[in-house]
């Protein structure tokens, strides 16, 4: 039986604010457990929930860039369940009044595109986190950290539209690097700013109606988004196969071994008696705020890349690439802005910048080799001050010491070697060295070829102008 | 001097013939003399008192006069979070429980100067109407030779007021329970509008619902303890933005030419006569003194208490699920397991009373059953704020019975839930639409239980009621007698 | 009115233990008090406007500033067990 693998993916994105969503404890990642905890993230008796203004900007700003439609009104509401991490015993979120619904985004998969649908993104808090006594102290014990508590979420649901698991990792790239263009969540899925559920069912192709669908969580990176649902609906095939039938549960991926388990065997399904949150008044958004956040986004992902198609002239390739990161962009837009030559610089930014930053895992903005220095170094490759080979010492000698191209060039005496007299001789040097060689070529081996030139390059610590020496070169071997 | 109300220990302790240690002394040696039979208190902070006098007196000697509550004895209910000091909530499962922050109210009042003598008894996390609740003794009301209730849930501040252990006292009031005690007891008790005062610190119940008042001897005295507690506080999202008038000007404006509503739903059958006759005298006595009286129907009213406890339930039954002896309070001994551990402290740490609201508002609150309680109780609790609407484009002040009888004796209604709830008929309508309301002494039972008048206005009138209690206070004694504590 | 076996699921879903007594009490109580607010099924609601809050309040935010409130000792202080800073509870068993 073929069947049609039908995936929507949840992801909850912790937003870039300073304090939290409903006090002012920090909501910086790296802390000391606890150090950002008050009593009122810590649910004690008597404490009130005030919600700060910054999430609501970015709620909408999100909204926007994810072409949804923003309520004019809506409403928080409280989600109750029990679990040592809650500490109020329920968790304030949105729940039939959320401030955006509707949007999507276009993926491209094998060429084709495609647009996802959004169901819809509402505001909530995180929980806290419990570590497990065996990794900590005691293993008949958990132990509670309460700093994540209260910290700003969106929670972005996607229309079961994705139909692979491929699609969905593409889908949740995308998905980041908006979030990342926007300012609003650094998309980090290890350090657990990005967090990815996703819902799984099969049908018979061609079918209508879905089938029932698994939950699975604790996916924290990109791989594991594709791998666990590759899992899941090969799991599912063959229960189907078989003759059995999906239970509607929530699964855990295990990375190590690369499947999905059951999390709860006889956990029923949870009754959270959703009601209008008390504590805080309704949310009213007006056309006014709406079209002020609009003024105020960036340009988007998706019209930039096409942006450097259609004015940088770039391959989609690289357009893809570029863009994919909004620093990485920048970094671009600087460097051209300084060097009109969008394909050699974009060239350099995916080759040698790209490998230098992942080597180092830092970002585009804390490379040495700013735009001005890259500019730079391509300004005195097109004057003919050094050749394209000798940019790349240029480049790694940048990079390390952080001066500029000219300082390089000039210390080390990199300059291009551009004199035909001077060149001419050595060449004839070179020739006179290798006689056998000469005879060689003479006698119809164009390979040989290749060794002038390397000699001469040698000869010269690689400085002499390439065009030159061929040039040169093809004119006295052939005399 | 325990005896006297804040205005007149302002004057002599403003002169200087007065000093605030004295007072404080005074009021602990009552309270050694009457705790033992009133219980009104669950803990006194006598070091703390006895410091906050001296730092009155010092502010006095310089001339620096924060406000009328300066250097006086109050009691606060123990659902108040005073940083450092024990709250319990008059229940087991705080009952070591020391908030590392004050309630808004409280640091109001630690600024203006006033003096706490202790945290005062009530029905178990503001549940209840007559103090039993309590995790630790019952209050026994001052009147009626310590035999009867003070009424709930903030009986012990009521209590404290009327045995003279602190001058004045703060209460909460989600249903009734600041005026229902005020009437038991023969105080005056005011339950501000919704927002009027900020609910943060307020160990919460239900929290659309719940507000903070002032228990006190006679209506001066509240304007003077509202003024000091009223007004919008950026901790409190539903704490309203909107200015605090003198709440001690216009207490002797009277009441001629007004108009009092006398909502006929609010004299039903099977109203204590006693209760009833009291209550009409009242209202017979406002209108000698110039009022005009209007007949006025507030016809949801019936429903009121259905209504009531299905939402101050359901909203306690997740406000209450904080208490899961995971980062405070109790925690129950378990053998290891979470879940167990859940369940035994909170089987352990709440009573009866607080396990069934919970129970009732997790019921309404469930799947399928939503929209049947929940949804329609909000329904209904629209058409109840309609009802006062309207008959407020009629009148200025409603005029009403607080209970339908007076105080009962301890135990007799412990078996009989719902009848305890009945007890809110008069208060909770007006809970609903988050109106002010106070109770004033208006009569004595035969056997010399304390009957109090319900006075109401529109939302943030509490001037209003002020204006209408004092004219009330002006032309009667009631409020200047004593119970007799054997 | 209201079931035993109800009584228990609600009594799972608030998470308390209740004695055989007190199943058997909060049965016929729990009915009795359900059975008196069936009253307001009296009440004609169609377009009615359910009330959440009393007060007509919309929009009411705080600056995005970061601002501690307590210590972590004081954070800490009423935990009944704590340990490296942490909170410690029985584990959790997923």
């Amino acid at each position: 039986m073929t069947y049609e693998s039908v995936i929507g993916l949840e992801v909850h994105a912790q937003l870039l604010t300073k304090s939290k969503l409903f006090c002012s404890c920090s909501a910086a990642f790296q802390a000391d457990p606890n150090e950002h905890a008050c009593p009122i993230c810590m649910g004690m008796p008597g404490v009130l929930p005030v919600l700060n203004e910054q999430v609501i900007e970015f709620a909408i700003r999100t909204g926007l860039a994810m072409q949804g439609t923003i309520a004019a009104t809506c409403r928080f509401a409280r989600k109750n369940y029990f679990y040592p991490d809650l500490p109020k015993g329920f968790q304030t979120s949105q729940y039939d009044e959320p401030l955006v619904k509707g949007g999507g985004l276009s993926i491209d998969v094998d060429g084709e595109s495609k647009f996802i649908r959004l169901t819809r993104i509402h505001m909530e808090e995180d929980a806290g986190k419990s570590i497990h006594g065996e990794n900590l102290a005691d293993p008949t014990k958990s132990y509670i950290d309460h700093n994540r508590c209260g910290v700003p979420l969106l929670e972005i649901v996607s229309e079961p539209d994705l139909r692979s698991a491929e699609e969905a990792k593409v889908y949740l790239q995308k998905l980041k690097t908006i979030l990342e263009y926007i300012g609003v969540c650094d998309g980090n899925m290890e350090e657990g700013s990005l967090r990815c559920d996703a819902n799984v069912s099969l049908r018979p192709l061609g079918a209508e109606k879905l089938g029932t669908r698994a939950e699975i969580k604790n996916l924290n990176s990109f791989r594991n988004v594709q791998h666990a649902i590759e899992y899941e609906i090969e799991r599912q095939a063959a229960i189907l196969d078989s003759g059995g039938a999906i239970e509607q549960e929530t699964r855990l991926y295990d990375a190590d071994r690369g499947v999905t388990q059951s999390m709860r065997s006889k956990e029923e399904a949870h009754d959270y008696r959703y009601f209008p949150e008390p504590d805080l008044v309704p949310m009213r958004v007006d056309q006014p705020w709406v079209d002020r956040v609009r003024a105020g986004l960036p340009e988007l992902p998706e019209a930039k890349r096409q942006r450097y198609i259609g004015a940088y002239g770039l391959p989609a390739y690289d357009a893809e690439v570029l863009t994919a990161d909004r620093e990485l962009a920048t970094y671009f837009e600087r460097t051209v802005a300084l060097c009109n030559q969008p394909k050699v610089v974009s060239n350099w930014v995916m080759g040698d910048l790209m490998r230098e930053l992942n080597r180092h895992h830092i970002t585009p903005d804390q490379a040495p080799v700013t735009p001005v220095h890259l500019a730079g170094m391509l300004q005195l490759v097109n004057e003919g001050t050094i050749s394209g080979k000798i940019a790349k010492t240029v480049f790694d000698e940048m990079y390390q010491s952080g001066k500029q191209a000219q300082d390089v060039v000039r210390e080390q005496g990199l300059v291009q070697m551009n004199d035909s007299s001077e060149l001419e001789s050595l060449i004839r040097q070179v020739l006179v060295s290798n006689p056998s060689q000469v005879e060689e070529y003479r006698s119809g081996k164009q390979k040989v070829f290749g060794f002038f030139v390397g000699q001469t390059m040698k000869a010269t610590q690689g400085k002499a102008n390439p065009k030159m020496v061929n040039e040169l070169l093809r004119q006295m071997l052939n005399a | 001097m325990f005896e006297q109300t804040i205005h007149a220990l302002h004057e002599q302790l403003k002169a200087g013939s007065l000093k605030a240690r004295e007072l404080v002394e005074a009021i602990l040696a009552r309270c050694i003399a009457v705790e033992p039979q009133v219980q009104a208190y669950i803990s006194l902070t006598p070091d703390l008192a006895r410091e906050q006098a001296e730092a009155a007196d010092a502010a006095f000697a310089r001339g620096d006069i924060r406000s009328p509550l300066q250097g006086i004895p109050l009691a606060l209910k123990d659902n108040l979070c005073t940083q450092g000091i024990v709250t319990t909530c008059g229940s087991h499962m705080l009952e070591s429980f020391v908030p590392p922050y004050d309630a808004t109210v409280v640091r109001r009042l630690r600024e203006a100067g006033a003096v706490f003598v202790g945290k005062a008894n009530m029905d178990e996390f503001a549940m209840g109407s007559s103090t039993e609740n309590s995790y630790f003794a019952p209050t026994r009301n001052p009147w009626g030779n310590l035999e009867y209730v003070p009424g709930g849930s903030s009986g012990g501040s009521a209590a404290a007021v009327a045995a003279d252990t602190c001058i004045a006292s703060l209460g909460s009031d989600t249903g009734g329970s600041i005026r229902l005690p005020a009437a038991m007891t023969g105080v005056v008790g005011l339950k501000p509008t919704y927002g009027r005062v900020s609910r943060f610190g307020l160990v919460a119940f239900a929290s659309s619902l719940d507000q903070i008042g002032p228990l006190t001897k006679d209506v001066r005295d509240a304007a003077i303890l509202l003024q000091a507690i009223a007004g919008h506080d950026k901790c409190d999202s539903t704490s309203g933005d909107i200015p605090v008038p003198d709440y001690s000007q216009g207490l002797d404006r009277g009441v001629s030419g007004l108009k009092l509503g006398v909502p006929r739903e609010y004299f039903v059958e099977g109203m204590d006569p006693e209760v009833e006759a009291s209550v009409r005298a009242g209202i017979e006595t406002l209108k000698l003194l110039g009022a005009e009286l209007v007949d006025v129907s507030l016809p949801h009213t019936r429903y009121a208490v259905a209504t009531y406890y299905v939402l101050a339930n359901a909203e306690a039954s997740s406000n209450l699920a904080r208490y899961d002896g995971v980062r405070y309070g109790l925690r129950a001994a378990s053998d290891g397991d979470l879940l167990s551990m859940y369940k035994q402290t909170r089987a352990e740490g709440f009573g009866s009373e607080v396990k069934r609201r919970i129970m009732l508002g997790t019921y309404a609150l469930s799947s399928g059953y939503y929209d049947a309680y929940y949804k329609k109780a909000q329904q209904v609790r629209t058409l109840l704020r309609q009802d006062f609407q309207q008959v407020f484009t009629e009148c200025d002040a409603l005029l009403s019975p607080v209970a339908p009888t007076p105080a009962f004796r301890l135990g007799e209604r412990l078996d009989d839930p719902l009848q305890m709830y009945l007890a809110d008929i008069f208060t909770a309508p007006v809970s609903l639409a988050g109106l002010p309301a106070m109770s004033v002494p208006c009569g004595y039972t035969q056997q010399d239980l304390p009957i109090g008048l319900q006075i109401i206005a529109p939302p943030f009138q509490e001037a209003m009621v002020l204006q209408v209690g004092a004219a009330f206070e002006a032309a009667t004694d009631f409020h200047t007698r004593k119970p007799v504590l054997p | 009115m209201i079931s035993p076996e109800q009584v228990a699921h609600v009594a799972h879903l608030a998470r308390l233990n209740l004695s055989e007594a007190e199943q058997e009490q909060f049965t016929a109580q729990l009915g009795a008090i359900l059975d008196y607010m069936e009253q307001l099924n009296e009440v004609p609601t169609d377009g009615v406007e359910p009330t959440s809050h009393v007060l007509d309040l919309v929009n009411v935010f705080r600056e995005d500033r970061v601002q501690p409130m307590v210590t972590v000792e004081a954070a800490l202080q009423n935990a009944p067990e704590s340990a490296h800073q942490y909170v410690v509870v029985p584990r959790i068993v997923e």
